[in-house]
């Protein structure tokens, strides 16, 4: 099975963290290359504290890992999750699929859904 | 496979689906206009849809619930805003409490269902707009919980043969 977001907890509590424009931007970075908190608050232009908190929000979603390196932390993606929030998408885009095959089935039926 | 294209736009936050449908548009009206058609395919076969009002006009409603494998109901309703036979319908898609009233605390789409005759039978565009990425994302979030029923009740159903 394709990771699911194995709760509707799990999955709020990562579109929530989704739902600022910094954060997907954070995701998006780290995903390709880790990054150290002082490091993003200087992309960012915003105090440490600040990226901090944004970074908390991403690590409780699941969305990225923190690792202690030194006098740094390294800030990573992690794919799976992100896969999974990718995956919540493609399950709406499931839905309409299924509606039309079902209605396909009606319209090739010759009283075109007339029940007999 | 009939769908032609599936296409998300996360900044006008809508998600359009095209079909291509072997009817031609009168037929395929009647699926949206008829709630007994309607009904065989709004729902997925593990949540049917029952629609018990559908006044397809300007200003008319539907309501309708879906109804779980545990017997659990899920309301929703329709605002009619458009109404063009055989070409157009564009209604407000949202979901309602148990007593089927609307609930205002759940997300509201918009849908625009474009019909389109074509040489082999109707082009049909579905567009659902969202009013805003929580709506979406609390939408889609719901989604998954269907999909996973569905999934769960599938393997249910493969172990229930042995």
């Amino acid at each position: 099975m394709v990771a699911y977001l194995s709760d509707t907890e799990t999955a709020d509590r990562v579109f929530a963290a989704l739902a600022d424009a910094t954060r997907r931007d954070i995701v998006t970075r780290v995903l390709r290359d880790e990054a150290s908190v002082s490091a993003l608050a200087v992309k960012y232009a915003m105090s440490f504290a600040a990226v901090q908190k944004h970074v908390a929000v991403l690590e409780r979603a699941g969305l990225v890992t923190k690792e202690r390196h030194g006098r740094e932390q390294l800030v990573r993606g992690d794919v799976d999750t992100v896969r999974a929030a990718a995956r919540l998408l493609e399950q709406y885009e499931e839905i309409w699929l299924d509606r039309i095959g079902r209605l396909e089935q009606i319209l090739a039926e010759p009283t075109g859904g007339d029940r007999p | 496979m009939t769908v032609v294209s599936m296409t998300r736009d996360p900044d006008a936050l809508t998600l359009t689906v095209v079909a291509e449908l072997a009817a031609p548009p009168s037929r395929v009206w009647q699926v949206w206009a008829d709630p007994r058609r309607l009904e065989r395919w709004w729902g997925p076969p593990t949540w049917p849809a029952t629609f018990v009002a559908h006044d397809l006009r300007v200003g008319g409603g539907a309501a309708y619930y879906m109804t779980g494998p545990d017997g659990e109901k899920a309301n929703g309703w329709w605002r009619f805003i458009a109404v063009e036979e055989p070409r157009l319908i564009e209604f407000e898609d949202g979901f309602a409490d148990d007593a089927g009233v609307p609930d205002p605390a759940m997300p509201t789409t918009r849908a625009r269902v474009e019909l389109a005759e074509t040489a082999g039978g109707t082009r049909m565009t579905v567009t659902s707009r969202f009013a805003s990425t929580e709506q979406m994302e609390q939408l889609v979030a719901m989604g998954m919980e269907e999909g996973l029923r569905a999934a769960m009740a599938q393997i249910d159903g493969v172990l229930a043969e042995g």
